[in-house]
């Protein structure tokens, strides 16, 4: 398989204080990798670092075979990287569908219909919704939008913050299936945040864990999930 | 009685279309980088003084038809204006972006002072008149001795304005720049996490600022028929009071104060005092600010995320 991202020695300050210690992070084509961790480990960070914001201070980040680390957000984008963040930042003044359009900056204007129908057909709900304000929307909506905003540039990898959270467990189950739809039908390689351990490794090629800025463990999903440190400090009381 | 009254009000919806125009400015750039641009009256000011040297080198080459001078001089000087509103962001607001809040609007109090000390060397500090391109006008109603008219160039003056408004207001709404322009507004690093070139959509925002402001130039010019450098300022006040009036950041809120603003001015020098018409101007200022700070059409700062 070949490697799609490589993130080596990775640090990242806010300010003084250091959010990422020397990560190392690889993921392939066509895989699914989740990042599991406490609140406050850096994941979010390093999702943002990844895609120039904060920048790195030191380390490398090197995309698709290209070094990315020093690259403005908006080339690193449009190199076929995209992000659904922490608090997904729909764009609450405007509607569903000028959301999604924005969504589409970096594409071909020519695939943008085909490119909305795939995300109304994995997200019907937006549709009936599109010239609804997005800030109205309900919790799960949101991150529906946030999600189909990010798969409107085709990326080739894309980066999730916390999909489920907040979410009700029949709406995360949703969330998880179109993930693994998004992998499989669509060939994007996705790389995970997820508080939601249980469901983030079973549905999970490969897992890293993160503590205090710094990678702690990896391994594939079943490994993971295996583990007695993973069990007790990240799967307590059952999932 | 209700002749003077249509008279003031079109005398009062003249100045409030290169209010409500300059207001565009204030209230764009604020939405989008948070700040207010103080040297944004300036740009107006310079804009003014391309119109009148391209009207004199236009008929120091000989006769054209006022309407053809009048069109090609506001594309040159839209253009002109541009880039100094583009030179202006790029000089001394964007090294500052990541600094402490106060530090552009020091800078633009700075580059407002710059710019019209520029201007005073390089044009003078006397008033500057240019002959009338454009006479006559329109009887509207005449009885007692007493006659509604609206000149030629106020019919020119609404009527380009509210073409730019519209113009303007569907670029915002529908095209992609617009859209950028929203976004950036809103967060400008999910913009950018979209794939939005912030700096870019930020220098644009300037740019359009600037030829609005650079068209309120030239119709002040025409209007008044005399500018010197330090016009900026008043006008410029007057117009922010427009968009803080409207509400700053929003689009129809700077176009409605301004409107208000010119007719408050009009009115007010008609039916009180002409030597206190600045200052009614600024009471506004003040009542809006005590009372609504938001605006008429201003949104609240809170919203549901
Ligand atoms: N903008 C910021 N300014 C200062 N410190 C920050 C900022 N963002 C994050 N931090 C700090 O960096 C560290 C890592 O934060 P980060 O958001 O990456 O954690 P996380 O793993 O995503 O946590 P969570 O699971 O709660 O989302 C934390 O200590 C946090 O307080
Ligand atoms: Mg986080």
């Amino acid at each position: 398989m070949t490697r799609i991202l490589d993130v080596s020695g990775l640090h990242t300050y806010y300010g003084r204080i250091q959010a990422l210690k020397g990560v190392d992070v690889v993921v392939d084509k066509g895989e699914i990798v989740t990042l599991i961790g406490a609140n406050g480990a850096g994941k979010s960070t390093l999702l943002m670092t990844i895609c120039g914001k904060p920048r790195a201070t030191a380390g490398k980040i090197i995309y698709d075979g290209q070094d990315i680390t020093h690259m403005e957000t908006f080339q690193i984008v449009r190199q076929g990287i995209a992000q659904s963040p922490e608090g997904r930042r729909i764009f609450s003044r405007m509607t569903v569908l000028e959301n999604l359009q924005m969504g589409a900056t970096t594409g071909n204007p020519a695939d943008f219909d085909g490119d909305l129908e795939r995300v109304y057909t994995l997200f019907p709900r937006l549709k009936q919704r599109q010239t609804q304000r997005s800030g109205t929307m309900s919790g799960g909506e949101q991150q529906m939008l946030a999600i189909g905003r990010a798969l409107m540039s085709r990326p080739r990898l894309l980066l999730l913050d916390e999909p489920s959270l907040g979410l009700a467990p029949l709406v995360v189950k949703q969330i998880f299936e179109v993930i693994k739809e998004i992998n499989e039908q669509q060939g994007v390689t996705v790389f995970l945040v997820e508080q939601n351990a249980y469901h983030a490794l079973k549905l999970a090629h490969r897992g890293y864990v993160m503590k205090t800025g710094s990678i702690t463990m990896s391994g594939t999903g079943k490994e993971l999930l295996a583990s007695s440190e993973v069990r007790s400090a990240y799967l307590e009381g059952g999932h | 009685m209700m002749d003077y009254f249509l008279q003031q009000l079109i005398n009062g919806l003249t100045l409030g279309a290169v209010y409500g125009l300059i207001a565009i400015g204030y209230t764009m750039v604020y939405g989008i980088i948070g700040m207010i641009n103080f040297a944004h009256g300036e740009i107006f000011m310079i804009g003014s003084f391309i119109s009148l040297i391209s009207f004199l080198i236009l008929s120091s080459i000989g006769a054209f038809s006022a309407v053809f001078a009048i069109l090609i001089v506001l594309l040159v000087t839209m253009i002109f204006t541009a880039v100094f509103g583009w030179s202006v962001e790029r000089i001394a607001y964007r090294p500052l972006r990541d600094s402490f809040k106060l530090a552009p609007l020091i800078s633009a109090i700075g580059m407002s002072i710059f710019l019209q000390s520029f201007v005073q060397v390089f044009q003078g500090a006397r008033p500057k008149p240019l002959q009338p391109i454009m006479h006559g006008g329109i009887k509207l109603l005449e009885h007692d001795g007493f006659a509604v008219q609206i000149s030629y160039l106020q019919i020119i003056i609404i009527l380009l304005t509210v073409g730019l408004m519209i113009g303007f207001t569907a670029v915002i709404q529908q095209t992609p720049l617009g859209r950028s322009q929203r976004a950036c507004e809103q967060d400008r690093t999910m913009a950018a996490l979209l794939g939005v070139n912030v700096d870019r959509t930020i220098s644009l925002t300037f740019v359009m600022g600037a030829a609005l402001a650079a068209v309120a130039g030239l119709m002040f010019t025409l209007y008044y028929g005399v500018i010197d450098f330090f016009i900026g300022f008043l006008a410029g006040v007057k117009a922010f009071t427009a968009a803080v009036l409207g509400g700053i950041g929003s689009l129809p809120g700077a176009m409605l104060g301004g409107v208000l603003i010119g007719l408050i001015e009009a009115f007010w020098s008609a039916y009180f005092s002409i030597a206190y018409k600045d200052v009614a101007v600024f009471m506004v200022l003040v009542l809006v600010l005590i009372f609504r700070p938001t605006g008429l059409l201003g949104r609240p700062e809170v919203e549901k995320v």
